[in-house]
């Protein structure tokens, strides 16, 4: 492969390029399950990531819903989501089904990691349906440290399963599958083994899997047993790529940011200079205090109390929830 | 890229980037690699050389082709034994970088350091006090250096007791990363007993319970890095905490005292001192260059570079590319340094921009608060390093309000 030096001018001059990434590729993977493969549209660099990321998607009609990627980070052109059609869900799973179509953008936040992995000397990776998909990159770690790992896969039937099949090739015995319809609820107390200095369980999947987990490892000390729940985030009224209005509130500057450019792009076409450094919302360095407004955040930075404090954002590449923000600039 | 019957022909150069006098003026040597083409072989060193703002950039930023834990120097740690047990940082790739790497941005991110900045400001104010009943001093020895040295080491948790180790100790530090002259010559013969007190200063016992070192043990207790990290990653802190900073901030010091025109724009709008010390990263580079190596069988421009290749990159002649930036070699608060590369790019971007920012907005504002003006008192002096465009000693003359 020749080295993209296209990627590195378009991520230098700050264009939109962070804001929006195309549907290369649309494949059902399961029953119910569609995996979406998402480049940026001029084929540069993505945002880093570490496996347990997530990314936020901005759907068309202004859903913001979170996808963990399960795609390889070594491929740093495209990210891959796996899509869950929910029945009960509040409709982001059933538009990513029904509409999204490939060639479609989608907004995009973060990539962000609440679920790192860490270091460990053997890995009891637990998934249930749909939770697979933070652990697959987890497993390939796992695999280029030379760190045991093993991993219990529950799930409604086994077509409804995704990746059940690769991973059970790839890996034999290492791989336990356990369709519900087939096998009944796995008895996770009978295949966690106790507490073992250096090992740590990593779960994902719907809270009361997460509960039976932490229920199954109540003699694990805290920093071991890690879990991520799948929530839904909460209903906010996103301005997607939207333009909104922004005032200065020490410049007395107002100004609109249009759907097609980032707020820091905006604040430089309004004369406000702000140092920024990554323009990916990864490096921190355009923190920005926010006085009034809710900032839609799209960083790699914030965690979800910072999120709520809602009283700093990153320019680069967050926006607004609020038809106004106002900063102090 | 434009298709061609033959292959480009890489250009090539004899120059030793890192011969004292290249060292002392590297600007023109920058000037010539950026001119020779985007990739240029150093013959000196048998490595390929880039030098052009785009190519420095998507280098840095591409981890999985360039990678760091051969090292970041010229030695090649698939062929060589590195002097010392390798960063856990700097000289690691994903996987093995991404929990060190998670840890310490927390511990230094922005929202961490908002309990330093009031004090931070105000010792800042004590020292320009101290520093400002002469009109005339060493801008190096009574700032630049002593600032960090002032605040950091208590941010971090050091005992008062040998700290006059952690300059050298950085100073040898960087020149390792270049080949073995005379710099490291000089160095190596006392490095023991630095890196000895550097390496004791990471244990759990040593370090303070409320610094950065003891966030980094924590974090160990956590479980999300082992406890035969945290003591590696204090280490990292301690190398590459000091010496940048002190040279950056030298750096600053050199520039508004060559440039009052931007010294009194500080002054008039003192919110520019985070954009100064950009620029002045920008302008002047405190850390010159980085290698990388190859992963596999790389074109960059046409030019291939095999598979475990080291490619030297030059931060400091991409900071000053005409192809990327107006008026390079000028020092403009004007300017937007926005997305510079002093600081490296990626996810290896100094994880400590933060602080060192921090760092010189306060010695900047407590300056711009009590200097009118400030000038060369007489002809400052280079500090050498393979790595580091420093200075030794910087004479000025202050003219207070």
């Amino acid at each position: 492969m020749v080295m993209k030096s296209s990627a590195a001018p378009a991520a230098n001059s700050g264009t939109a390029a962070a804001l929006s990434l195309r549907v290369a590729r649309r494949a059902e993977v399961a029953d119910g399950v569609v995996s979406l493969t998402l480049t940026r549209p001029d084929g540069g660099r993505l945002p880093d990531w570490t496996p347990g990321a997530h990314v936020d998607l901005v759907l068309p009609g202004g859903f913001t819903r979170q996808y963990s990627l399960c795609g390889d980070r070594w491929d740093a052109h495209s990210y891959r989501v796996a899509v869950l059609r929910e029945p009960g869900g509040r409709g982001g799973s059933a538009f990513v089904h029904e509409h999204v179509r490939e060639g479609d953008l989608l907004g995009l936040g973060g990539p962000r990691n609440n679920f790192a992995l860490a270091p460990a000397r053997e890995y009891h990776f637990v998934a249930g349906g749909i939770g697979i998909t933070p652990l697959i990159p987890m497993i390939t770690q796992a695999e280029l440290l030379g760190v045991p790992w093993r991993l219990l896969y529950g799930g409604r039937t086994r077509s409804s399963m995704a990746f059940a099949g690769e991973l059970a090739r790839a890996h034999g015995d290492r791989v336990r599958l356990l369709p519900e319809d087939e096998c009944g609820r796995p008895d996770l107390a009978d295949w966690l083994p106790g507490p073992a200095p250096g090992a740590k369980v990593y779960a994902c999947g719907p809270g009361g899997l997460l509960d039976a987990v932490r229920g199954a490892c109540d003699r694990w000390p805290p920093g071991q047993v890690r879990t991520e729940r799948f929530v839904a985030a909460a209903a906010a009224d996103s301005t997607g790529g939207r333009e909104f209005e922004v005032e200065l509130r020490r410049s007395g500057t107002r100004l609109t940011v249009g759907r097609d450019q980032t707020l820091l792009q905006a604040l430089a076409g309004a004369g406000t200079q702000v140092l920024s450094s990554c323009r990916q919302g990864l490096c921190g360095t355009c923190e920005t205090t926010v006085l009034d407004g809710v900032p839609d955040h799209r960083d790699s930075i914030l965690d979800e109390t910072d999120r709520a404090a809602g009283d700093c954002m990153f320019v680069c590449v967050s926006r607004s929830h609020s038809e106004r923000l106002v900063l102090d600039l | 890229m434009t298709e061609t019957d033959t292959p480009p022909v890489t250009a090539s150069l004899d120059t030793d980037p890192f011969a004292p006098d290249v060292l002392a003026n590297p600007l023109p040597l920058q000037a010539r690699l950026r001119d020779a083409g985007p990739v240029v072989y150093l013959e000196s060193h048998g490595v390929h050389a880039l030098a052009r703002y785009e190519h420095v950039h998507a280098v840095l930023s591409d981890w999985q082709t360039f990678q760091s834990a051969a090292g970041v120097g010229l030695a090649n740690f698939r062929e060589e034994k590195p002097w010392r047990p390798p960063s856990l940082l700097l000289e690691a790739d994903p996987p093995l970088h991404d929990a060190p790497r998670a840890v310490l941005s927390r511990v230094l991110g922005p929202r961490a350091l908002r309990g330093l900045r009031q004090a931070w400001a105000e010792d800042a104010r004590a020292l320009v006090d101290q520093v400002l009943r002469d009109t005339e001093f060493d801008a190096v020895t009574a700032l630049a250096q002593a600032f960090p040295l002032r605040v950091f080491p208590d941010a971090v948790g050091l005992e008062e007791e040998g700290r006059h180790h952690l300059l050298p100790y950085g100073d040898h530090a960087f020149n390792a990363f270049g080949p073995p002259n005379a710099l490291v010559d000089k160095g190596a013969p006392h490095i023991a007993g630095h890196a000895e007190w550097v390496n004791g200063q990471c244990t759990r016992e040593r370090l303070a319970p409320d610094g950065f070192g003891a966030a980094i043990w924590a974090a160990a207790d956590r479980g999300d890095v082992t406890a035969e990290q945290a003591p590696l990653i204090v280490r990292s802190l301690l190398t590459a905490g000091v010496d940048t900073t002190v040279h950056a901030l030298g750096a600053l010091l050199y520039a508004f005292a060559t440039h009052p025109e931007q010294w009194r724009r500080l002054r008039a709008d003192p919110g520019l001192a985070r954009v100064a010390f950009d620029e002045a990263v920008r302008w002047e580079s405190p850390v010159q260059t980085f290698f990388r190596t190859t992963t596999r069988d790389v074109e960059i421009a046409g030019t291939t570079v095999p598979d475990g290749g080291k490619i030297l990159t030059f931060l400091g002649a991409a900071n000053r590319d005409p192809r990327r930036w107006d008026d390079p070699d000028s020092f403009d608060l004007t300017r937007d340094p926005s997305a510079h590369v002093g600081f490296g790019m990626g996810i290896h971007q100094c994880v400590g921009q933060h602080v060192a920012r921090l760092e010189a907005e306060s010695l900047l504002t407590a300056l711009a608060e009590r200097v009118e003006e400030i000038e060369l008192a007489g002809a400052p002096r280079r500090h050498l390093n393979n790595t580091l465009r420093a200075w030794g000693s910087m004479p000025v003359r202050v003219r207070t309000v």
